[in-house]
């Protein structure tokens, strides 16, 4: 399964349309604030049909293990997820606050925009207790579809290869 | 076995009904978890030290814990295996800080106390002092310095490690039939193909009773109902290590028969077409890989070691306490070395239903530490209640509905801690 946010045989330029540079600065704020305002019936429609959405450690991608801690291939399995933590999964009410760092974006000759984004995620559970719950970057690569953008791939990369708990909500 | 030769820090006894009454104290008590380090974690028991494929060339080192104790695993020189505690003879610092890594020898960063690959003293600096001024006593021999050696066994590719002599070899100790099934998983060479961990809030004993917990599977796991994935409520059963040692289970399920018949017999790989009401079915792509018709099931080896085969979805799960309430739990998932592109893909998809996000396991990230919160501030005599498919600790051909494996683990328990 490769993976389309990989850069390594990149030849990607750094994106200078600054109005293209507004919209997915804007697109990705929103990509965020979706999981943050519990807003997760929006969240697939962030991707392509065939739009995967991986969640790793960077010690898996730094040894090269295609196993990490969530992965959906295609806008069904994405849309499944949700599904399964609205109606099937069991787990304690918390909700996340994302913090996102600037993007750094480039384009590449076919139309697709990479971006790598920074993230804290901060985790409040019902008791009150709020406590960083991941940090990590997002390797998106994005597709402008109908004129506004979608993620085709997303792999989130955490610093860290514990979670602590449990991970539902997406990152 | 000896008996352990030290009585409880407090006395302990145990309920009249036996393994059917677990006292809700062994969550929580101090006394307990620091006997528990003595007569389990240093006991005559087999630890899960690391897999066998970590340690692939000579020098290669893998650091990891038994209970409390940092020990930390090496491939010597003639390619052996060798574990010892992760601690200087000299002032007892970590000797390996990093997780893994491959060294020629394995020396101590605070005052360069060097050892070899099976952790003999080799020398340390400044030994015979400077200037004729200084150093170690005459009578210092670097033979009488070491790093405590661990006893290891490889077993079905994992490296287990004991500190007791008088524990039985890692055969007996698990017994013919556990045995079986781990020679069946583990008999071609295996890769590792990912792995993580979890930080859950709740004792360790917890979560080794959660993986025993064949009553709760579709009950708190609903994922599997919910989808109507239909044919993964299936035949199966338990079955309990062989005695004088009932302290390891297989929980498993078969796919029904007539599938097994014609459309899975007939391709190598096949993608089965679950009826289910997944937008996204190709998650349970899956082939049938053995032909005993288990595609389902859950080992667990006392004390913390459990290995699941969820369809193609093989992973070892090895468990640690970090503190009272505390376990880490650590997922490392697997495949053969000689699996094609297809079979590894389905093995990823697969994993998504175990890990800390599983779709089917997430929530054992959360129960335990409901019980551990529930169990907080109780009396004395407070005790859970398992008597769910009878009251003994034998095996259950066609039957799930039991906590005859929780039995099973607390039998062991209390033999080895000594609670009468």
């Amino acid at each position: 399964m490769p993976d389309r946010t990989d850069t390594a045989e990149d030849c990607g330029v750094p994106l200078s349309d600054p109005v293209l540079r507004a919209r997915i600065a804007d697109f990705l704020t929103e990509t965020a604030h979706a999981l943050d305002d519990d807003r997760l019936e929006e969240w697939p429609d962030f991707f392509t049909e065939r739009g995967t959405y991986r969640i790793t450690t960077r010690e898996n991608e730094e040894a090269g293990m295609p196993v990490g801690i969530m992965h959906c291939a295609g806008r069904g399995m994405i849309l499944d997820r949700i599904r399964a933590l609205r109606t099937a999964n069991i787990f304690e009410p918390h909700t996340y606050c994302h913090v996102l760092g600037p993007s750094q974006l480039s384009g590449l000759p076919d139309g697709l925009i990479r971006a790598r984004t920074n993230f804290l995620v901060i985790r409040t559970m019902q008791n009150g207790e709020s406590s960083l719950f991941a940090a990590g970057r997002y390797r998106d690569a994005i597709v402008m579809e109908d004129d506004a953008p979608r993620l085709d791939a997303r792999t989130v990369i955490l610093e860290s290869r514990r979670v602590d708990v449990l991970l539902v909500i997406p990152i | 076995m000896s008996a352990p030769s030290q009585e409880p820090v407090t006395p302990f006894s145990w309920p009249d009904e036996g393994v059917t009454r677990v006292p809700y104290r062994l969550f929580s008590d101090p006394e307990v978890y620091a006997l528990e380090q003595e007569r389990i974690f240093r006991g005559p028991v087999w630890h899960f030290l690391c897999l066998e494929l970590e340690l692939g060339k000579v020098g290669d080192y893998r650091t990891g814990f038994i209970g409390e104790t940092p020990i930390v695993v090496t491939r010597g020189r003639t390619g052996a295996v060798h574990a010892m505690v992760n601690r200087c003879a000299h002032k007892g610092a970590l000797v390996c800080h990093k997780e893994r890594g491959n060294a020629k020898v394995l020396s101590c960063v605070y005052h360069s106390w060097t050892y070899d690959l099976e952790g003999r003293l080799m020398g340390l600096a400044f030994r015979d002092g400077l200037r004729g001024k200084g150093g170690m006593p005459d009578n210092f021999r670097t033979r009488d310095h070491r790093l405590q050696p661990i006893r290891t066994e490889i077993y079905a590719g994992m490296v287990f490690g004991t500190f007791h002599q008088d524990t039985p070899d890692v055969e007996t100790f698990f017994g013919p039939e556990m045995c079986r099934i781990l020679q069946r998983n583990f008999s071609r060479p295996l890769r590792l193909i990912g792995s993580h961990s979890q930080m859950i809030h709740n004792n360790w004993k917890l979560y080794a009773e959660n993986v025993r917990d064949s009553y709760h599977a579709t009950l708190l796991h609903t994922f599997y109902t919910t989808f109507k994935i239909n044919r993964l409520d299936m035949d199966g059963g338990i079955r309990i290590a062989d005695a004088p040692q009932p302290w390891h289970h297989l929980s498993f399920a078969k796919r029904a028969t007539f599938e097994a018949a014609d459309e899975y017999r007939t391709a190598e790989v096949h993608s089965a077409s679950y009826e289910s009401r997944l937008n996204g079915p190709h998650l349970l792509d899956a082939w049938e890989e053995f032909d005993d018709g288990i595609t389902h099931s859950i080992q667990a080896l006392f004390p913390t070691l459990a290995i699941q085969f969820t369809l193609n979805s093989l992973a070892v799960r090895w468990f640690t306490p970090r503190g009272i309430d505390r376990t880490e739990l650590f997922w490392m998932y697997l495949g053969y070395d000689d699996d094609d592109d297809t079979e590894r893909d389905m093995r990823v998809m697969q994993a998504n239903l175990t890990g800390a996000a599983g779709l089917v396991s997430l929530e054992d990230g959360c129960i335990n530490e409901f019980v551990q919160r529930g169990t907080r501030g109780g009396a004395p005599g407070d005790a859970a209640f398992m008597e769910m498919g009878g009251t003994t600790v034998e095996s259950s051909e066609g039957s799930r509905a039991t906590e005859v494996a929780i039995r099973g683990f607390w039998h062991g328990y209390r033999e080895i801690m000594g609670f009468a």
